[in-house]
C-alpha cells in the first residue's frame, strides 16, 4: 500500500471512529464527547495498522497493548474496537445502559480488547508502565501505548511513573498526551497549567516530541520516529482540539461532557462526511 | 497439622526474614514472581529476593501509588507482583490504586504491609496502621491475612503466591514470638483452634495470638476454660469456625492489633448477628490514633495485653446466661 493511500484510509477510519463514538454517546444521551473526539485520530493510527493485534484473539500474549488512561473516553475506544471486530457494532448502542459491556470508563473485565481498566486518572500511566516492564521481563517484542489527558498530568502519579519509566529505560513504552487544552472545569491555564509538556517529559528523561494530533500521517510518523530511539521511554504530545470533528462540540466552550440525542449525532456525522468530501476533515472550514 | 510450641519464646528469626525466605522459595518455583519495592527494602527485609533474582526485583523509589498501579500492569502482562512497603502506605496511601488497578481490574497482585499496628513502635502515630485491616476489608475481591509467626508465614506464603487475586498480607517486621512447631500446616481461609476450651472463645489475629494464649493461662488458673482461635485470614473470615465456637462456648472475645472498627472484631460480630448471637467483647484499639514508644508500652497503652484480654473475658462471661 502506498503511504498516500494508507493515510487516506486512516483518515477515513478516524472519521468512522468519530461518527460511531458520537452515535454511541448519543445512544446513552450524554457523555464525554470532547476528549473522545480529540483521540479519534491517534486511535485510528494505533488500531488501523500501527499496533500488532489480533481482534479474533484479544488475549494474545504477544500483542501490542493500549491503556486508555483517560478512561472516561471509553466510548471512543469502544468505537474503534467494534470497527475492528472485537465485538458486534450493535454493542455501541448499549453504552452506559443496564447490564452493558461498555461502561463509561474503560473496563478490562467487561470489554473484549480493553487491555486495562482505567478511570481514576494517573493510574493508567502506571499500569501501562507495568505492562511494558512485564513484557520486557517475559521477553516479548511488544509495544505498550498509553493515552493520557493533558489535565490528567495534574496527577502526581503521572510524574512518578515518568521517573520510573526513565529509570528502567523502557523504550517500548509510548505515552501520548492528548493536549486538547481543556480539562473538565475549563482551559488548562485557568485551572492547573501543565505549561510545556514536551519539555517536562524531556526533563524526565523521555524521548519527547509534539505532533499534530488530528493528522494521522503526523501521528504515524511521530510513532515511527519514537521507535527509532532506543533506551528511552517516549512521550508524544498530541496537539489537538477538544471536540474537534464533532460540529456541535466544537461550538461549545465547555465540551468535556455533553448531553445530546441522536438527531444531533446524525447531523454531526453528515457534517463529518461533508468535510471528508471537501477535504476539510476533521476540523472544518475554520 | 498444627502443633503449638510447648514454650512460646521470641523467634530467633525476624518476621521479615521469614517472609523473604519464603518469597525466595516461591521465586525459585515460579519465574513469574516479581517484586516492587518503594525505597524500604532494608526495612521490609526484601533485599534477599533482589539478590537471588536481580532481574525480577524492582526498587522504584518513594512512589507507592505508581508501584501499586504498575503492579496491576505487571499482572496484566502475566506476572505475579509482590509490592512491599509499610502497612500505612500499603493501604491508606494507595487505596485507590489497589481498588482500581488491582481489585476492580481483576488482577493478581500481592500487597505486603510491614509494621502492623503497634509494631510500628518508634516510628510512632504517623506510621501506625490501626485502620489498614478495616479499610481493606470493605474492598471486594481482596484476601486479607496476617500470619502470626514465621512458621505460619512459610506455610501460607506459597498459597498466597499460587492463588490468583489481590491479597493484603500484614506483618510486623522484626521481633515476633514463635507459636507453632516447624512444619505446622495452615490453609488460607481456615481458622485454627489452637487451644481447646469450653467456657469462652478468644479469637485472635497476628501479635494478639500470643496474648490470647497467655490470657487463656490466666483464665485457666481461675477455673475458666478458654478456647483460642488463630483467625489468620481476616477475609474471607472463617464463619463456620466462628459459629461453631459461639455454639460450643457461648461467649467470644476478639483480639486484634488494630482498630476494633472494621477489623476482626467487626468481622466476627457481623457473622454472629446473622447467626445466633452470643455475648461478645472486643480487644483492640478503640478509635484512637497511634503514638510513639516501645511495643510493650503500646500494647499496655492500647489495652492489648493478656491481662486486658482476661479482663474482657470475665466481663463477657458475666453476661453469659
Amino acid at each position: 500500500m502506498s503511504e498516500h493511500t494508507r493515510f487516506e484510509e486512516l483518515t477515513r477510519f478516524s472519521a468512522e471512529i468519530r461518527k460511531e463514538t458520537t452515535k454511541a454517546i448519543a445512544g446513552a444521551g450524554f457523555g464525554h464527547i470532547g476528549g473522545s473526539a480529540s483521540i479519534a485520530d491517534v486511535l485510528a493510527v494505533l488500531y488501523g495498522g500501527m499496533m500488532k493485534i489480533d481482534p479474533s484473539d484479544p488475549e494474545w500474549e504477544d500483542r501490542d497493548r493500549l491503556v486508555l488512561s483517560k478512561g472516561h473516553c471509553g466510548p471512543a475506544l469502544y468505537a474503534v474496537l467494534a470497527l475492528k471486530g472485537y465485538f458486534p457494532m450493535e454493542w455501541l448502542q448499549t453504552v452506559n445502559k443496564p447490564g452493558t459491556n461498555l461502561p463509561s470508563h474503560a473496563d478490562c473485565r467487561k470489554t473484549p480488547g480493553v487491555d486495562m481498566t482505567t478511570g481514576s486518572l494517573g493510574q493508567g500511566v502506571s499500569s501501562a508502565l507495568g505492562i511494558a516492564l512485564g513484557n520486557r521481563i517475559l521477553g516479548r517484542d511488544a509495544y505498550t501505548y498509553c493515552i493520557c489527558g493533558d489535565g490528567e498530568t495534574n496527577e502526581g502519579e503521572v510524574w512518578e511513573a515518568a521517573e520510573t519509566a526513565n529509570q528502567l529505560k523502557l523504550d517500548h513504552y509510548i505515552l501520548f498526551v492528548d493536549w486538547n487544552k481543556k480539562q473538565l472545569d475549563g482551559r488548562l491555564e485557568t485551572i492547573c497549567d501543565p505549561i510545556d509538556l514536551e519539555a517536562k517529559f524531556r526533563a524526565f528523561g523521555f524521548d519527547a516530541r509534539t505532533v499534530k494530533g488530528d493528522d494521522v500521517e503526523a501521528i504515524w510518523n511521530g510513532i515511527e520516529d519514537a521507535k527509532a530511539v532506543s533506551g528511552r521511554p517516549h512521550a508524544i504530545i498530541l496537539d489537538t482540539v477538544k471536540g474537534e470533528g464533532v460540529n456541535f462540540a466544537e461550538e461549545e466552550e465547555f465540551n468535556h461532557y455533553m448531553t445530546f440525542g441522536m438527531d444531533k449525532a446524525e447531523a454531526a456525522c453528515a457534517e463529518i462526511d461533508r468535510r471528508l468530501r471537501n477535504g476539510t476533515y476533521p476540523g472544518g472550514d475554520c | 497439622m498444627v502443633k503449638l510450641c510447648k514454650e512460646i519464646k521470641v523467634s530467633p528469626e525476624e518476621m521479615r526474614a521469614a517472609y523473604c525466605g519464603a518469597l525466595i522459595e516461591e521465586g525459585k518455583k515460579n519465574p513469574k514472581v516479581v517484586t516492587v519495592d518503594c525505597d524500604l527494602m532494608n526495612s521490609c527485609g526484601t533485599k534477599g529476593f533482589m539478590k537471588a533474582f536481580p532481574d525480577r526485583a524492582f526498587n522504584i523509589g518513594i512512589q507507592e501509588q505508581n508501584a501499586c498501579a504498575m503492579a496491576g500492569g505487571l499482572s496484566a502482562a502475566g506476572l505475579i507482583p509482590f509490592v512491599h512497603t509499610f502497612a500505612v502506605f500499603a493501604t491508606r496511601r494507595i487505596y485507590d490504586q489497589i481498588f482500581l488497578s488491582c481489585a476492580y481490574a481483576g488482577k493478581n497482585v500481592k500487597i505486603v504491609g510491614c509494621d502492623a499496628g503497634v509494631s510500628a513502635a518508634f516510628n510512632g502515630g504517623t506510621h501506625m496502621a490501626f485502620e489498614d485491616m478495616g479499610i481493606m476489608r470493605v474492598m471486594p475481591d481482596v484476601t486479607i491475612l496476617e500470619p502470626s509467626d514465621p512458621v505460619m508465614m512459610r506455610a501460607l506464603l506459597p498459597q498466597v503466591a499460587e492463588t490468583y487475586g489481590v491479597f493484603y498480607l500484614r506483618m510486623p517486621r522484626k521481633t515476633v514470638y514463635q507459636i507453632y512447631e516447624e512444619g505446622s500446616e495452615f490453609t488460607l481461609g481456615k481458622a485454627e483452634i489452637i487451644r481447646e476450651g469450653s467456657d469462652i472463645t478468644l479469637i485472635a489475629i497476628g501479635l494478639e495470638v500470643r496474648q490470647a494464649l497467655a490470657a487463656a493461662d490466666i483464665l485457666a488458673a481461675e477455673g475458666i476454660s478458654a478456647r483460642v482461635v488463630d483467625m489468620f485470614t481476616l477475609k474471607p473470615v472463617d464463619a463456620d469456625c466462628i459459629r461453631k465456637c459461639a455454639a460450643e462456648t457461648g461467649a467470644i472475645v476478639t483480639c486484634e492489633n488494630e482498630s476494633i472498627i472494621g477489623g476482626l472484631g467487626s468481622a466476627v460480630a457481623e457473622v454472629l448477628v446473622e447467626a445466633d448471637p452470643v455475648p461478645m467483647g472486643r480487644i483492640g484499639v478503640r478509635d484512637e490514633f497511634g503514638e510513639v514508644g516501645p511495643q510493650s508500652y503500646l500494647e499496655e497503652r492500647f489495652g492489648l495485653t493478656a491481662a486486658h484480654i482476661a479482663d474482657k473475658a470475665r466481663e463477657v462471661l458475666a453476661r453469659k446466661k
